[in-house]
């Protein structure tokens, strides 16, 4: 059984704003029956943009009930702009939580309640129009894009539960996989490596490219790996786990680690093992 | 709050005969059935008597029993012993709606390099007997075809199904976790080789089941070890649960026919009284051959972990699907597999009775759920759209 919170419990027992808001201008609509859960988000917005009312549909479990109703409780009386800044942690926290393989019920809510901002300005949510790549559930390459990049994933566990993709077939996994070492590959890119570099900067770049970018697939085959010196360019590592007795270690090391770092810290350095 | 219970293929309640058995194994007779001494001898008796009560209600020898953990244990062992005794055989068939206790371990053994035929269902659950004869070669190790499915309790062919996999020379096994104590069983006359039991789902206590293995079947153990089982199953016996799974076991020989008439009036009542009360339902399963105490019934355009846990604030317990497919987010294997539309999947709730039941319980049901899935169809923006298509 679901560890629901009070909160949770509450605004599915007792949902608030059901129905469908009269002379409303603005429309969200996110699910579909197929997938198990959706929701039909109603907005009224007033002529100097405050959300005067708000009322949802909901197909779905407890939890999706409640992040709906929570929504039109939290959007009600608000500035549109203020609005549209809602994201679906702010909706989990407002239920005191939800259990991490139901975070797609709130996303659910922040996407509803965005599409319908949209439709009451005649935008389109541009997630919407990329190229679908979860075909069970029909999220789009844009949508995991975001979910990456916002909510800082790194599994597809992690997607699953924000998104749904990928939590049927499986067909999708590599192409998820793949969004995700694009968009946080991206991502290291931008935010570090400076032109030049000190002494310092290099072993703490060295150190964060390990940890985001190398452990994690090592600790997947149940393996580790431990940073135990820098000297010039050459780097000192410990393997430690599975690794340390894998007959491919030494593969590892180099077309794995070696590479990673290059790619990421500097072209020169030599990676080598410490027993 | 009273307790409605009706999830008991998921689990069953300890009967109180049971417990009472149970008690002396858990104080008294602490020995090791194995040891040398008056204690060992003391342990050892009601072990023997389990055996063969368990054989009893199966119309099997006590040789032929096999204690283990578990029914996943008992499924596990039957088709890893078929696989080890006839090693040039590469193939395996079974169906696209066992329980994962099977369907995981065969696609487990896919990856190992055998060959896995899932035989499909039609809409009622039914098995395509046609598909499963065609696919049965010299190269089919074993076949296993559950008794009774979970979900749907669509009750399998299973003898017929033994008799054509012995004349093709491959072993036939069944899991009939589920048939076991509903549906009489005379394994004599039977050309089933193996059969898997568990203790939980018979009003014993959980992490107790049984293999039954036909005189003369090859077997190759799962557990190595010491000698108990006759070296077919390593380990110290889980001794005050099996004796209590052979106390079970008498007490469904005794209650079977109340099972297949006021249990099965029970749920037909429930079944009849809901499909009138609320549109846009149906059951699922095959209405011929189904057990006695399951109800698979799906609503339209509801979900159904809302509605059991609006059922929950009554204090009535059943089931979405098997307990072991929750917290994924798809409809149940079993019910894609049977093809049930998809506005209709995601809002099957599976009732399940036992001789515990009452008149009473069910008239709870009959009460409150129309409520539920009314209220919940209020808040789902399909079913407005629908009504309005109907032109409600
Ligand atoms: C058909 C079937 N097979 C096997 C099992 C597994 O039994 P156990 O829980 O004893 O491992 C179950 C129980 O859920 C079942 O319904
Ligand atoms: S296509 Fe993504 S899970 Fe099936």
């Amino acid at each position: 059984m679901w560890d629901y919170t009070e909160k949770v419990r509450d605004h599915f027992l007792n949902p608030r704003n059901v129905g469908v808001v009269e002379n409303a201008n603005g429309v969200g609509e996110v699910g579909s029956l197929s997938c198990g859960d959706a929701l039909k988000l109603t907005i009224r917005v007033s002529d100097n943009d405050i959300i005067e009312d708000a009322k949802f549909q909901t197909f779905g479990c407890a939890s999706a009930i409640a992040s709906s109703s929570a929504l039109t409780e939290m959007v009600k009386g608000l500035d549109l702009n203020e609005a549209a800044k809602i994201t679906n942690d702010d909706i989990a926290e407002f239920l005191g939580g939800l259990p991490k393989e139901k975070i797609h019920c709130s996303v659910m809510g922040r996407d509803g309640l965005e599409r319908a901002i949209a439709d009451f300005r005649g935008e389109v949510v541009k997630e919407t129009q990329g190229n679908v790549v979860c075909e069970c559930f029909g999220v789009t390459d844009l949508e995991i894009e975001r979910a990456v990049k916002e909510d800082n994933l790194t599994t597809i566990d992690e997607i699953i539960h924000h998104l749904k993709a990928g939590g049927g077939c499986g067909k999708c996994h590599d192409d998820i996989e793949a969004i995700i070492h694009r968009v946080r590959g991206e991502a290291t890119m931008e935010i570090i490596k400076p032109v030049r570099m000190s002494n310092m900067q290099k072993i703490k770049l060295i150190e964060s490219t390990l940890e985001r970018e190398i452990k994690p697939a090592l600790q997947k085959d149940r393996g580790d790996i431990e940073l135990v010196d820098v000297v010039g360019n050459k780097v000192y590592v410990r393997l430690q786990g599975s690794c340390a007795t894998c007959s491919k270690s030494q593969i590892t090391l180099k077309n794995h680690v070696e590479a990673k770092l290059r790619e990421l810290v500097t072209q020169e350095l030599i990676v080598e093992e410490v027993k | 709050m009273r307790t409605i219970y009706l999830d008991n293929n998921a689990t069953t309640r300890i009967a109180d005969e049971v417990l009472e058995e149970m008690i002396p194994a858990l104080t008294n007779l602490y020995g090791n059935p194995s040891s040398m001494h008056h204690k060992g001898a003391e342990a050892g008796a009601p072990l023997a008597l389990a055996r063969e009560r368990v054989a009893s209600l199966l119309g099997a020898l006590p040789e032929e029993i096999l204690f283990t953990s578990c029914g996943t244990e008992s499924d596990s062992t039957a088709i890893h012993a078929a696989l080890i005794a006839n090693p040039d055989k590469k193939h395996i068939i079974t169906t696209m709606v066992e329980h994962p206790a099977v369907k995981t371990y065969c696609e487990d053994l896919e990856k190992k390099g055998y060959r896995v035929t899932y035989v499909p269902v039609d809409r009622k659950g039914r098995i395509d007997l046609n598909t499963l004869y065609a696919n049965l070669s010299k190269d089919t190790a074993i076949v296993s075809v559950m008794w009774a499915n979970n979900e749907s309790g669509t009750i399998f062919p299973v003898e017929e199904i033994a008799k054509k996999v012995k004349a093709a020379g491959a072993v036939f096994h069944t899991d009939a976790v589920q048939a076991v104590g509903k549906v009489d069983i005379n394994l004599a006359d039977s050309a089933i080789d193996m059969l898997s039991l568990s203790g939980h789902k018979l009003h014993a206590p959980k992490g107790v089941g049984a293999l039954y293995i036909r005189k003369g079947t090859r077997f190759a153990p799962f557990l190595m070890g010491g000698h108990q089982e006759m070296g077919r199953r390593a380990g110290t016996e889980n001794h005050s649960s099996i004796i209590a799974l052979g106390r079970a076991c008498t007490l469904a020989a005794e209650k079977m026919d109340e099972e297949n008439t006021r249990v099965k009036d029970l749920r037909d009542r429930l079944e009849k009284s809901l499909l009138e009360s609320i549109p846009n339902s149906f059951v699922n399963g095959d209405l011929e051959n189904r057990l006695p105490n399951t109800c698979s019934i799906s609503f339209e355009y509801v979900e159904g972990e809302s509605i059991l846990l609006m059922m929950n604030e009554f204090g009535i317990c059943a089931s979405s699907g098997s307990a072991c497919t929750s917290g994924s987010l798809e409809p149940s294997h079993v019910l894609r597999a049977m093809g049930i539309p998809f506005t209709a999947a995601h809002g099957t709730i599976r009732f399940s009775l036992s001789i515990d039941n009452t008149d009473e319980d069910i008239d709870t049901v009959i009460e409150c759920l129309p409520g539920i899935i009314h209220t919940l169809r209020q808040m789902s923006p399909f079913w407005a759209e629908a009504m309005a298509a109907q032109g409600k």
